[in-house]
């Protein structure tokens, strides 16, 4: 039985078909779930991928994250089921309260849409587990709003406990400002909450699954985590 | 004769003395506010295209692939297994020099209704967009809140913005041009015409409420810009991606639905044009009643109901006592849709309000009673004296180097990433090749094919022969799609012209039309679709002939083709084709004389195409290391990418000089000249003897350049620039450009 993966759909979301096709590539089966539901319908990982849910009004994520699912999804990791949350994903996560921080509008004010390298920062929870601590994924960016903010006393709590996923960098791994294309603060491009079951991340893995889309680097994250979950 | 309406009344209607009087004629009395009011909107040449029309009939439009051609919101073409390929251009000019943000978002904005109207998944977007000289403030200003439009309204929606075409001269600064192009993808089965039929069945308004915005859009697009544009403003409407976005999954759910008669996208002159284009094609008449249709305010009379082009709203005909199916899905997606009138036998146009009936106008009037117009054309004299003049005999104002590195840093030449890196070009998950490539290339999953899409203004040169310059446009639509591996299937237009009673204005639309026939039949490549923008003049001044052509062609797909990035040291450069350069209208001439001048360039249909499918199989063969048409920047241009995407110098030799027509061996023109009919190529040392034989065989002539390797650029010993100057020269121009005050 292949793993399930339930993937939100909010009126405005628009990478769900992209994510199913990552999900398939990956040996795993995609549900899509409405956000009127109140139901997860058995499924052993959650994804809430991009676009505009809700057109993003008011702030980006904010009226997504009052959806019915979301009681659902906040109930599923709370009970430590792991939850993706890509770029609107990410943003929702954060207007949810399941991550700390916001993402604010890019430094420059543009909407971005350029390959990224990212380091991999943490090895904890079963997003980050398979992937080795420094080394470097290709993968793109699309975001209007996608600088990461968090209070000085937020982001030394998430250094300390490991929960930086990613950081922009260089294709050797480098960090540096020329590097960070939307002036997150740290370079944060994706973190994990205390648990380490939910990853907010604002690059698009789902973009990233083969090499003639230009990197396979993404497949990496949907490969890893979904044979942890057939023993589940 | 009645007595008309004041001479103020009827220009806010855009209709003339004569058009009110033939109206009044045609009804057998005098047709009252509200009908003037809808005879204005589907009289305006933006509706009617009562000045285009004759000469459109020249375009070939048939094909073995062209399932349906142009009269539909879009054409289709059939793609094999059952996939058709739906796709239409058009233009949002007007309301893009005024409101630069909102017009360009609601270009796109419709022209993704006019494909998902047909029932097809939006794919992909391109936009060719053009503005005066970027080192003027304004213009800067435009261009990026051009941009912003486009990438608010595509990245939103979740369409990808492919590629598309940036160009700058300064006959563009009074009137800019943006035109949208939307590609769709969609089965035989889920294929939906824009028709009414049935009598009796409900006609359903479905979207956004109904407010005032863009009343009169469709006249105002339908005369020149003047200085009270400010004031028209308020003709501009306001995009609502978010909106269109959920209106695009309902009805896409709906496309294939048995209780779905007709779906038409609500645009220019809003429910006027719609239903009575629906009621056209289906041979019927509709019924509306105005008080039925939702409103954004209250007070609306039912010449603004009828009139307004508030965005995303689409109007669907469905099958009597079904309508509960269909609203249902319009619920779930939290839209609200209203029954607003009915079909009827009687072929007209009829307008109630709470079922009183306020107008009634017969189709056969409101269709096709305009009259068609011929205004006169002519060659003005001065093109005559241009065209004898010669280019290359002006002492140049630079040396070659210098007027190289001035050539790349030209806004027309430089990379154009600040432009494109705004879009989201990914979202599908297909783009094999994004904005910034030859041609965009899109796999379809599951397929072992795909599409190569590219867009295509006419050449410089079309001030001086328009119809030359519209057939280049076709063959480099065509070169470009070869060296993205691709046959080409079809294509869309965009005619952008300036105002067509001054002689001058009609001698190039006649001319341009006749020569886009021409390209397109020989080239045989037939037109499915298109869309004609007028007066498009500022203070009496119109802009240059400049028809856009979007092609889409078809590829398989087994890896990636091989781009115009040169690849390894020691590698052959070597140039296909045999196009003379030519210096007129060129980006060089651009640069350093005031005006087009000089003989037509070279143009060779037959050879254009026996060449594309030359290099479309040497794409396919894999012996190619890269691959890239010769447009705008010629050679120098060329070469310069090559060599500055590859991170490698080359050393090349001038073209042997029989190769060059007027000049032998004048270095700028062999170096700057454009012109159709030539590729640049590079190959392995070992692939060269391959190449040799192909090339023969296809009897197409091969020029042997010289080599890619090191860290500079040297052409004949004349002209020698760093790979590193050459590319801070390609990147940073446009960056440094728009980021000054």
């Amino acid at each position: 039985m292949p793993v399930r993966v339930g993937i939100a759909v909010f009126p405005g979301t628009w990478s769900e078909r992209d994510c199913q096709h990552a999900v398939t590539l990956a040996g795993g089966e995609a549900v899509f779930l409405w956000h009127k539901e109140r139901t997860l319908r058995g499924c052993d990982l959650l994804i809430l991928p991009g676009g505009f849910a809700h057109g993003d009004y008011l702030r980006a994520g904010a009226i997504a994250a009052f959806s019915p699912l979301m009681e659902e999804v906040k109930e599923f990791a709370r009970r430590g089921g792991p939850v993706l949350g890509i770029c609107n994903g990410f943003q929702i996560l954060c207007e949810a309260g399941m991550l700390p921080g916001a993402l604010l509008r890019n430094q420059g004010l543009q909407f971005r849409c350029q390959p990224t390298h990212l380091r991999v920062e943490s090895g904890q929870g079963p997003f980050m587990s398979q992937l080795p601590v420094a080394s470097v994924l290709s993968i793109p960016i699309s975001h209007g709003e996608g600088r990461y903010f968090a209070d000085a006393p937020t982001l030394d709590r998430l250094k300390e406990e490991g929960r930086v996923a990613f950081r922009y960098c260089s294709q050797e791994g480098e960090l540096g400002s020329n590097h960070n294309p939307n002036g997150s603060v740290d370079a944060i491009a994706g973190i994990l909450n205390a648990q380490g079951n939910v990853l907010g991340m604002m690059p698009h893995p789902e973009r990233a699954c083969e090499p003639l889309l230009g990197s396979a680097d993404g497949l990496q994250l949907f490969s890893a985590v979904l044979p942890q979950l057939v023993s589940r | 004769m009645t007595r008309a309406p004041s001479p103020a009344v009827l220009r806010e209607l855009a209709l003339t003395e004569e058009e009110y009087q033939r109206s009044a004629q045609l009804l057998g009395r005098i047709p009252n506010p509200l009908e003037l009011g809808m005879l204005g909107a589907m009289w305006s040449e933006h509706c009617s295209y009562k000045t285009s029309k004759r000469l459109l009939r020249e375009l070939p439009t048939r094909g073995d692939r062209v399932v349906l051609g142009p009269g539909e919101n879009a054409g289709v073409v059939d793609l094999g297994d059952s996939l058709l390929c739906c796709f239409k251009i058009e233009s949002h000019n007007h309301p893009s020099a005024i409101e630069p943000v909102q017009g360009a978002a609601t270009g796109v904005g419709g022209i993704l209704r006019d494909v998902f109207a047909m029932g097809a998944r939006p794919v992909a977007l391109l936009d060719a967009i053009r503005f005066g000289d970027p080192r003027d403030r304004l213009q800067r200003h435009r261009l990026a809140r051009v941009v912003e439009g486009i990438g608010f309204y595509g990245n939103c929606i979740g369409v990808p913005t492919v590629g598309g075409e940036t160009y700058f001269s300064q006959e563009y600064a009074g009137n800019c041009l943006v035109n949208a192009m939307c590609v769709g993808v969609t089965t035989r089965a889920r294929l939906v015409r824009a028709v009414a039929a049935g009598v009796g069945n409900p006609v359903l308004l479905v979207g956004a409420d109904t407010g005032r915005d863009g009343i009169h859009g469709a006249t105002f697009a339908s005369v020149q810009l003047d200085d009270l544009a400010e004031e028209r403003r308020p003709a501009v409407q306001v995009g609502n991606p978010f909106l269109e976005k959920c209106l695009m999954e309902a009805c896409l759910e709906l496309c294939g639905h048995e209780a779905l008669v007709g779906l038409q996208d609500c645009g220019a002159a809003g429910l006027t044009s719609s239903c009575s284009e629906m009621a056209k094609r289906g041979g019927v008449g509709i019924e509306i009643d105005v008080a039925e249709v939702g409103r954004r305010e209250s007070g609306m009379t039912p010449y603004e109901v009828m009139l307004s082009e508030s965005q995303e709203r689409m109007v669907l005909v469905v099958e009597r006592g079904r309508e509960a199916e269909i609203q249902r899905v319009f619920e779930r997606w939290d839209l609200r849709s209203d029954v607003i009138g009915r079909v009827i036998a009687e072929p007209e146009l009829r307008v109630l309000d709470r079922g009183q009936e306020v107008g009634v106008l017969p189709l056969s009037v409101l269709v096709d009673g305009f009259s068609e117009r011929r205004p006169p054309a002519a060659m003005p004299e001065s093109v005559l004296t241009a065209r004898s003049e010669d280019p290359c005999a002006l002492t140049p104002p630079w040396g070659l180097e210098e007027a190289w590195l001035r050539l790349l840093a030209s806004p027309n030449c430089a990379d154009t990433t600040w432009v494109h890196r705004q879009y989201d070009h990914q979202v599908g998950d297909d783009t094999v090749w994004g904005p910034g490539s030859d041609a965009a290339v899109l796999r379809f999953k599951g397929r072992p094919d795909g599409i190569a899409i590219t867009v295509d203004g006419a050449h410089r040169c079309s001030l001086l022969y328009p119809a030359r310059g519209a057939a280049m446009a076709v063959a480099e639509g065509l070169r470009n799609l070869a060296v993205a591996g691709a046959e080409p299937l079809a294509l869309t237009n965009c005619l952008n012209f300036g105002d067509p009673d001054q002689p001058a204005v009609m001698w190039q639309l006649e001319e341009a039309v006749q020569g886009l026939a021409e390209a397109a039949t020989e080239l045989g490549i037939p037109v499915v679709s298109g869309n004609v923008s007028l007066y498009n003049d500022y203070q009496g001044e119109s802009i240059p002939p400049t028809p856009v052509v979007g092609l889409v062609g078809q590829l398989a797909i087994s890896g990636l083709p091989p781009g115009p990035a040169f690849r390894a040291s020691e590698d052959r450069i070597v140039l296909l084709g045999e196009g003379a350069p030519s210096l007129t209208g060129s980006e060089y001439q651009r640069l350093t004389q005031s005006g087009v001048s000089g003989p037509a360039p070279d143009l060779d249909l037959a050879r254009e195409r026996a060449q594309a499918a030359l290099v479309r199989e040497l794409v396919h063969s894999g012996i190619l290391h890269s691959a890239h048409d010769l447009s705008v920047g010629g050679l120098a241009l060329a070469l310069t990418k090559g060599c500055v995407l590859g991170g490698l110098g080359a050393l090349v030799r001038l073209p042997s000089p029989e190769s060059s027509s007027n000049r032998p061996g004048d270095p700028y023109q062999a170096l700057f000249g454009e012109g159709s009919g030539r590729y640049l190529l590079t190959v392995s040392p070992d692939g060269m003897s391959t190449l040799e034989a192909a090339c023969r065989r296809s009897k197409v002539p091969l020029t042997d350049l010289g080599l890619v390797g090191g860290e500079v650029i040297s052409f004949s010993g004349l002209a020698r620039i760093s790979l590193n100057q050459a590319r801070d020269v390609l990147e940073q121009s446009l960056p440094e450009l728009m980021e000054s005050r």
